[in-house]
């Protein structure tokens, strides 16, 4: 059986409440730590685990806390990204659900490390009723004694709040989650400087992935050696995975790093294998702003070694092959899938969710969605298709934020991949897949 | 045009409700509390917010008006127009695409017989379709006021609106309480 960190105990009934969460060992992370390591002490263990963030970029989440400017007076903020709207992801909104305790636990840890002492949770603002849920879960670490002042007798105090957004993808950008967090519009920020520098209020802050702060009480109570023997070469540990489109089991599941991608999407305790006993076609393996592959692609690299789920085998063979791990979105197309209508309703999508500060990024999205429109409706030309690519490779590392990259790459590899689906839209001036 | 002289004040409830967000933040940042009063707002007021509840809110922060309407332009959540008693909001991004919600859409369109964007005339419903709601496992998804509506299909909008229609659903309320 694979090792659980996160979905051990998801079953069990009850386990959103204290009560329940407690009795299966919840909060003794807390304990321990507040009452026997610094918060210094606790960067470290977190830096030796190897733990990458789970938000999308996968950078290194003790060498994040790090860089925090502790030599102000200024105070220190740490901030939970709840806001997951990549499209095919759904693991944070599940986990926080089931397990809002775990994740209080880990915001507790982080802002003991970093020093904070006021600390919120940014949640997307459709999700109004898991910020409910979180909100209750709040109130009784509070009544416990693990949130507000001196927390178990000790002198660390903390305050920790939910904010809800407003319905904007672009806010989980972490400068762009500070502006809204300040009650203003989701334009990211110039950096540098960085958020640890500059953040909240113009103070140094930390925002993390639901998920990485989630694995921190593990981490603290076992240890970094025991959460880094688990995974492959720089993928240490497990990774929530949401599986949707095309599969017999669509859900989150948690593997550990380096499970070979074919297993995932074949066997019964994962996917459970193509819907319908359809073919695969295609995959989008960490969200929608990451590059599609064809199946021979995601199941074996361009070398022909089987395709890991890690940051280093999914991002094998670089653009031209390969992709990245992301979110862990996990989008499966079986062979009646049209990948120019998929891609269509992507880049409907970055078009919609552009903050319009860069023209590459507000202009380039939406002429990719005309373009794609209408290759889609059969009124598309052979140089719509290089006008595409063109457009995407104008975009791609011109803007502020990397919204205009995740924007552009779809967009790119499904041409690279697929090319021959778009012209036959072209040639039969129809879309060859519609029912 | 609007009616300006309208009187618009919250309840010493929702006033006492709003006080206790705004003291989240500290001292001179009560800005921050933008985004929960204008959920807040939004549902109180039919489920849009005018521009005199903009003002209204604007007061209550000590900001200027601009301020409020450059945020509630921004995100996707704020209706600026009235809309229905029931908003119904359909995802059409890819991963519920690929399970079916085009098939949806065309549905509540007909039933209701009316296009997304707009509303019935009678006022009860309003149809709009949304980007990725974060539920792409149990795609199609549907959400109403702070429901999800999972694992959707032709046959359970049908019930669904059969429902909504006998209790004459109200889609905002507010979300805090
Ligand atoms: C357009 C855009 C959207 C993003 N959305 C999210 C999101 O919904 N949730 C998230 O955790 N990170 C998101 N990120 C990544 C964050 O900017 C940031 O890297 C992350 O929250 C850091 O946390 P981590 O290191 O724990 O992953 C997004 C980035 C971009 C550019
Ligand atoms: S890349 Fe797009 S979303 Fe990002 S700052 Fe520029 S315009 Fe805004």
């Amino acid at each position: 059986m694979a090792q659980k960190i996160l979905l051990n105990n998801i079953d069990v009934p009850g386990l959103a409440t204290f009560e329940v969460y407690r009795k299966l060992g919840g909060y003794s992370a807390v304990e321990k730590t507040l009452k026997s390591l610094t918060p210094d002490e606790v960067t470290a263990e977190v830096k030796k685990s190897g733990l990458r963030g789970r938000g999308g970029a996968g950078f290194p989440t003790g060498m994040k806390w790090s860089f925090i400017d502790k030599s102000t007076d200024k105070p220190r903020y740490f901030v939970c990204n709840f806001d997951e709207s990549e499209p095919g992801t759904f693991k944070d909104r599940y986990f926080g659900t089931l397990n809002p305790h775990q994740l209080i636990e880990g915001m507790i840890l982080g802002s003991y490390a970093l020093g904070a002492k006021t600390s919120y949770i940014y949640i997307r603002g459709e999700l109004f009723y898991v910020l409910q849920i979180i909100e209750k879960a709040i109130e009784e670490a509070y009544a416990n004694g693990f949130l507000g002042k001196n927390i178990l007798g000790t002198d660390y105090s903390l305050d920790l709040y939910c904010q809800p957004g407003g319905g904007a993808y672009i806010c989980g950008e972490e400068t762009a989650l500070i502006e809204s967090l300040e009650g203003k519009r989701g334009n990211p920020r110039i950096k540098p400087p960085f958020p640890a520098i500059v953040g909240l209020y113009d103070c140094p802050t930390v925002v993390n992935n639901v998920e990485t702060i989630s694995v921190l009480p593990w981490i603290l109570n076992n240890g970094a050696d025991a959460y880094s023997s688990i995974g492959v070469g720089n993928s240490k540990g497990t990774k929530l995975i949401s599986a949707c489109g095309h599969i017999n089991k669509p859900g989150i599941y948690e593997i550990e790093l380096g499970l070979p991608v074919e297993e995932f999407i074949y066997s019964d305790e994962y996917c459970g294998g193509i819907l319908n006993g359809n073919k695969l076609k295609a995959v989008v393996a960490g969200g929608s702003s990451v590059p599609i592959l064809p199946a021979e692609l995601i199941l074996k690299t361009a070398k022909g070694e089987p395709r890991l789920m890690s940051y280093e085998s999914l991002a094998e063979g670089g653009f031209e092959t390969g992709t990245m791990m992301g979110s862990g979105g996990f989008i499966v197309m079986d062979d009646t899938t049209c990948i120019v209508k998929n891609t269509l309703t992507f880049a409907r999508f970055y078009h919609h969710e552009s903050c319009g500060q860069c023209s590459p990024c507000r202009e380039g999205t939406g002429w990719m969605e005309k373009i794609l429109q209408r290759i889609e409706d059969g009124n598309g030309t052979m140089k719509d298709i290089d006008l595409l690519f063109n457009i995407s490779k104008h975009i791609e590392g011109n803007t502020i934020c990397p919204l205009g990259d995740a924007a552009a790459w779809p967009v790119a590899a499904a041409i690279r991949h697929f090319r021959a689906e778009f012209e036959e839209h072209v040639k039969q001036q129809k879309c060859p897949l519609s029912r | 045009m609007q009616d300006t002289k309208k009187n618009i004040a919250f309840s010493p409830e929702t006033l006492e409700l709003i006080g206790k967000i705004i003291r989240r933040y500290p001292e001179g940042r009560q800005k921050s509390a933008l985004l929960p009063i204008l959920h807040i707002a939004q549902a109180e007021n039919d489920g849009w917010l005018s521009s005199e509840v903009m003002d209204y809110v604007a007061s209550l922060l000590s900001i200027q008006p601009i301020e409020v309407y450059e945020v509630a332009t921004f995100y996707t959540m704020f209706n600026l127009k009235p809309v229905g008693k029931c908003v119904i909001e359909v995802c059409q991004t890819g991963p519920c695409w690929l399970r079916g919600s085009e098939e949806l859409v065309k549905y509540f369109e007909q039933r209701l017989g009316i296009k997304p964007g707009q509303t019935t005339a009678d006022g009860r419903f309003t149809l709009k379709t949304v980007e990725c709601l974060a539920a792409c496992g149990n795609a199609p998804v549907v959400q109403v006021g702070t429901e999800y509506h999972e694992n959707m299909s032709v046959e359970k909008a049908g019930e669904l609106l059969d429902q909504w229609t006998s209790e004459n659903k109200c889609s905002h309320t507010n979300p805090y309480l």
